[in-house]
């Protein structure tokens, strides 16, 4: 799967958490603007986890602010 | 004062963002502040500043001034006037004195040391016992010791916040699941790499709403994946269970639990923490468990009374029962009022009050504390999706009639603040 691909996917179970329906761009923080209490994370993690069929540690997750930044990390998950 | 005086005293709020100075590290702390001064400002008394001035019993004192029935403690065997206790704290006192001045390992293990772990192994039926001076050391020195870098622990989300602190100061990757979601733990064990540790953590008890695990199918699905089992049971023992050893036991698992994690600050009735286990090599973790080694180890006169109470604990079957009676009343009988509680049947001591939000709860808080009951308010973080609860915890000893005058207090003060 390449990035635009995963790109796409993480928007799609992004939309229902999106409740502002605020833009998506890479620079896009999920505890600013779009205002994610933890357990919104855990709830959008899982839908994350359980499409790409990985896991996003809490220790993973605490170097992902942004956007983009959760695409490159699932990109990177799924290589292996 | 004067004006320049009254500048001066005030302290600096630096913004990093503006003046390239240091932020004031304070400020991380201002939402806590706010909502505070807010509440307090609306006149309540201060839910988190009581002070009990005088103990009467397991089950009353004088709190602010008023003789008040206690229903948010965790008293829940009601040990703490046990006489044995007291006389085996009283001549641990006399014989060792006050305190040990020392860490486990090196002049901090008296005899009440060994004997209160002979009690611990005694009680579970297993073959080791470590005792840790409070229980938050217990969680979080078994867990950050036992799982290290590249090993995995699987959690549930609403663990406490001592489970949580011992995953901070270890190194393993942290995955944890929707609370009690027997599925979603099964996904995640099977999403780790071969070949890694991997350390399952429950609890028995939950104790913000007082509902169960179901670990009978939670430890099996532990197993399948080849993962250590730890289950904290502090809000268990004594009470659930034919032996009071807990959930693991009621759900007829303990045997396939690892680690068992639990406290003297609850049903045992003073203060401490303990692991048991049966693992063949666990006698190393007193020496290579940092918040075992690095702190000074529990008085005489408090493993003395846990000793005495843990022995007194295995034979209160009569009380258990009682326990149960309690709380099957203050559940139906909350429920009959029409509030709102934190599980359909009661599961433990706990019956856990849902507050619409945390003005009312605050309100209904003060209401009971002038009717002479005290509960815990339990607010966020410490409560799970944001909930504002009144949690009561009952104990062996309030009587039936006890239980009926609580009632009647919810009643009255559920109307005056217009919850039910």
């Amino acid at each position: 799967m390449d990035r635009d691909e995963v790109d796409s996917s993480i928007r799609v179970l992004l939309e229902p958490f999106n409740r502002k329906n605020v833009e998506i761009t890479a620079a896009t923080t999920f505890a600013g603007d779009l205002e994610f209490d933890s357990l919104t994370v855990m709830d959008f993690v899982a839908a994350i986890e359980d499409e790409f069929d990985i896991i996003i540690s809490m220790n993973k997750q605490a170097e992902i602010e942004t956007y983009g930044e959760l695409v490159d990390a699932v990109c990177e998950l799924t290589k292996g | 004062m004067s004006e320049g005086v009254n500048q001066a005293d005030r302290p600096l709020v630096r913004d990093a963002d503006q003046s390239g100075q240091p932020r004031d590290l304070f400020s991380k702390f201002d939402d806590v502040i706010h909502t505070r001064e807010t509440l307090l400002a609306s006149g309540v008394e201060d839910p988190f500043g009581l002070v009990m001035e005088q103990v009467l019993s397991p089950t009353r004192a004088i709190c602010n001034g008023r003789d008040t029935i206690l229903l948010g403690t965790y008293n829940y065997m009601g040990m703490t006037f046990d006489p044995d206790v007291i006389e085996a704290g009283k001549r641990a006192l006399d014989d060792y004195g006050s305190g040990t001045t020392g860490s486990r390992v090196l002049n901090g293990t008296y005899a009440g040391h060994k004997a209160v772990e002979q009690a611990l192994k005694d009680f579970y039926a297993m073959d080791h016992a470590m005792v840790f001076s409070t229980g938050y050391q217990a969680n979080l020195g078994i867990i950050s010791t036992i799982a290290g870098k590249g090993d995995y622990i699987v959690l549930d989300i609403d663990s406490h916040a001592s489970i949580w602190d011992g995953c901070a100061l270890g190194n393993a990757e942290v995955v944890p699941f929707k609370h009690n979601d027997i599925v979603a733990m099964d996904k995640r064990l099977g999403r780790i790499p071969a070949g890694a540790g991997k350390l399952v953590v429950l609890e028995g008890v939950y104790s913000m709403l007082g509902d169960i695990a179901p670990l009978k199918e939670m430890v099996a699905v532990a197993r399948k994946h080849g993962a250590m089992v730890l289950v904290d049971e502090a809000h268990s023992m004594g009470f659930i269970g034919e032996h009071g050893r807990g959930v693991a036991e009621a759900q007829g698992v303990i045997d396939e639990v690892d680690f068992v994690i639990g406290t003297f600050s609850k049903s045992v009735g003073t203060v401490g923490g303990f692991c048991v286990s049966n693992h063949p090599k666990f006698e190393i973790m007193r020496l290579v468990c940092r918040p075992y080694v690095f702190t000074a180890s529990l008085p005489p006169s408090v493993v003395a009374t846990a000793a005495t109470s843990i022995r007194k604990l295995m034979h209160g079957s009569n009380k258990r029962a009682h326990l149960w009676e309690n709380s099957k009343r203050l559940h139906g009988g909350l429920r009959e009022l029409g509030f709102t509680l934190g599980t359909d049947e009661p599961q433990s001591a706990i019956v856990a009050v849902i507050m619409p939000d945390l003005e009312h709860g605050a309100a209904m808080w003060e209401a009971l504390l002038h009717e002479g009951l005290y509960v815990n308010l339990a607010r966020p973080p410490a409560t799970p999706a944001g909930m504002t609860l009144l949690r009561c915890s009952l104990c062996a000893e309030h009587s039936a009639e006890e239980v009926e005058t609580i009632l009647g207090m919810f009643e009255r003060a559920g109307k005056a603040v217009a919850i039910i």
